[in-house]
């Protein structure tokens, strides 16, 4: 009996130091100053206010993503770089061919996804829509490295800049959808998106500290699969795990919830490519 | 070759003579360890950068040997010290037998 | 003890690296980091100014920053003893490095010793130990 109170005391103890996110200010290049905390947008009724998941990383982690040559996902970056200038495709055009440089893409990514023709369209929808109408080239498979090395690049033109994403509109059904999901419990451990990122951010599941599931950082460099990571592939590995069969990348349930869970991060800095455990 | 490898290098383009300088070098490579298996329960065989060297103006700076214990995407910083203008010659060997190669510029003021 | 800890760990390690180190299956003619005993040959290890710096805790195994620093060293090895293949790299100064010193990342399959080994000018050998606890993930581990 009394080693179960030690016990129950010291997991309660180690909790308590790891609660929330820690104090740091994220910098990057030491000149580009980020919002990783501001006050929560008035659609959110979970919390009053919202943390970059950089809050709660580990130093080691966190420095990675200070530095852009520290940064690994630069190198992907730099990737697309080449590629936006590579011919490809039936057309004989390269990205470069319309678009002067990745620059004019500043501040895209922030208002990401939104409704074009009626349909809510991501970033990657957005690529292999100009790759086969412009270019005549073969779409690009979702979470490839080709993809989200190029969502990288622009991603990147927007750093700095808050998430903005529209949830009116047009886009209020596609939102309800994916606000609809954050909520549902999937899987034979019945956990929703909510369960762990809006109630028990700050905590540990297991040696992880939980953040508040923030897509404002993808694609993210993952150490743990050492490449850039999708929005998709990131909804898809949660709700695998909780032993649900998961939607499909790409699929417009996905869609739904990237847009949701955008507009959480709405306010928060774009930290494309971020770096995550 | 292995597909799509990528070198990326810091150095400044300036130092005065004697000057301590920091080199950053990051490399894309899947640095294959030779110790996981293919969905039939075959090893994959290892397939990494084994050595990297860093020289300025011929004159070595630093030479490393990795293991298949060093990161995919392999990061290196050290510090070098430079005597006058010249080019520093990167360069990361694959198992593979393909060599990679990298020059920067540097004047020394 | 530092100094038992660090022999028995090295002393231990060669036996152990002897019975299981797999055969290559790559050229040959590959250089390798190969074991403690192989570079310090015998010889007796001491401690000294040599600086490794390590996370105490690693978020993720795959990707663990590390720092070592040894002046006036010609060469400093780096093993996680806990690995499959336990060297990490073997770093030799050249006349132009401003410093015995490199920072990298490496792959640590769980929580274990790294040992860095430094060969000095006058041909001794300083290592120093550090322990580095890596952490499972979340769900999906």
């Amino acid at each position: 009996m009394r080693v179960a109170i030690v016990a129950t005391i010291v997991c309660f103890v180690s909790s308590l130091v790891l609660a929330g996110p820690d104090d740091d200010n994220l910098t990057i290049n030491g000149e580009l100053e980020m919002i990783t905390e501001t006050v929560a947008p008035t659609h959110l009724e979970g919390f009053d206010v919202i943390y970059s998941g950089w809050r709660f990383r580990t130093d080691e982690t966190q420095s990675l993503q200070i530095d852009d040559f520290d940064n690994p996902a630069m190198i992907f970056v730099d990737k697309a770089i080449d590629l936006f200038n590579t011919v490809d495709g039936t057309e004989g055009k390269a990205c470069v061919s319309c678009h002067e440089g990745p620059e004019q893409f500043v501040g895209l990514s922030a208002s990401m996804p939104k409704v074009i023709d009626g349909k809510l369209t991501v970033m990657e929808d957005l690529i292999n829509s100009h790759r086969a109408e412009v270019m005549g080239a073969e779409a690009w498979k979702w979470s490839g490295e080709d993809m989200q090395s190029m969502i990288a690049l622009i991603g990147l033109q927007s750093r700095g800049m808050p998430v903005n994403v529209a949830i009116d509109g047009e886009a209020a059904p596609f939102w309800e959808q994916g606000k609809e999901m954050y909520y549902t419990r999937y899987g034979q451990l019945e956990l929703s998106c909510a369960n762990c990122h809006e109630q028990n951010y700050g905590n540990m599941i297991r040696a992880d500290h939980l953040s508040q599931g923030h897509t404002n950082g993808f694609p993210t460099y993952r150490l743990k699969q050492a490449k850039l990571i999708s929005r998709h592939n990131r909804f898809r590995g949660c709700i695998r795990d909780t032993r649900a069969e998961t939607f499909a990348e790409g699929s417009d349930e996905f869609r739904a919830l990237e847009l949701y869970v955008a507009s959480r991060s709405n306010g928060l800095s774009v930290e494309t490519p971020a770096v995550r455990q | 070759m292995a597909k799509g490898v990528k070198p990326r290098v810091k150095v400044p383009k300036s130092a005065s003579a004697g000057e301590i300088i920091t080199i950053k070098t990051l490399i894309s490579h899947q640095m294959e360890s030779g110790q996981r298996k293919d969905k039939e329960g075959n090893v994959i065989p290892r397939s990494i950068i084994h050595r990297f060297t860093c020289e300025f103006n011929g004159q070595s700076i630093i030479d490393i040997i990795l293991a298949p214990a060093i990161s995919t995407n392999p990061y290196f910083q050290f510090e070098a010290v430079v005597p006058e203008t010249g080019e520093f010659k990167f360069t990361w060997y694959d198992d593979d037998g393909s060599v990679y190669e990298e020059i920067k510029s540097i004047s020394v003021i | 003890m530092k100094l038992t800890r660090r022999q028995t760990v090295i002393a231990g390690l060669s036996v152990v690296g002897v019975a299981t180190l797999p055969l290559p299956s790559f050229a040959a003619n590959v250089p390798l980091v190969g074991l403690p005993d192989e570079f310090t040959r015998g010889a007796s290890v001491g401690s000294g100014n040599i600086i490794l710096n390590t996370p105490e805790i690693a978020e993720n195994g795959n990707t663990v920053p590390i720092h070592v620093s040894a002046p006036g060293a010609v060469e400093i090895r780096i093993y996680a003893m806990g690995n499959p293949v336990p060297g990490v790299a073997a770093v030799t100064f050249g006349p132009l490095a401003a410093a015995q010193s490199a920072s990298t990342r490496v792959r640590l399959a769980g929580t274990q010793d790294v040992v860095a080994i430094a060969k000095m000018q006058d041909g001794n050998f300083i290592s120093t130990i550090n322990q580095v606890k890596v952490t499972i993930g979340g769900c999906g581990g």
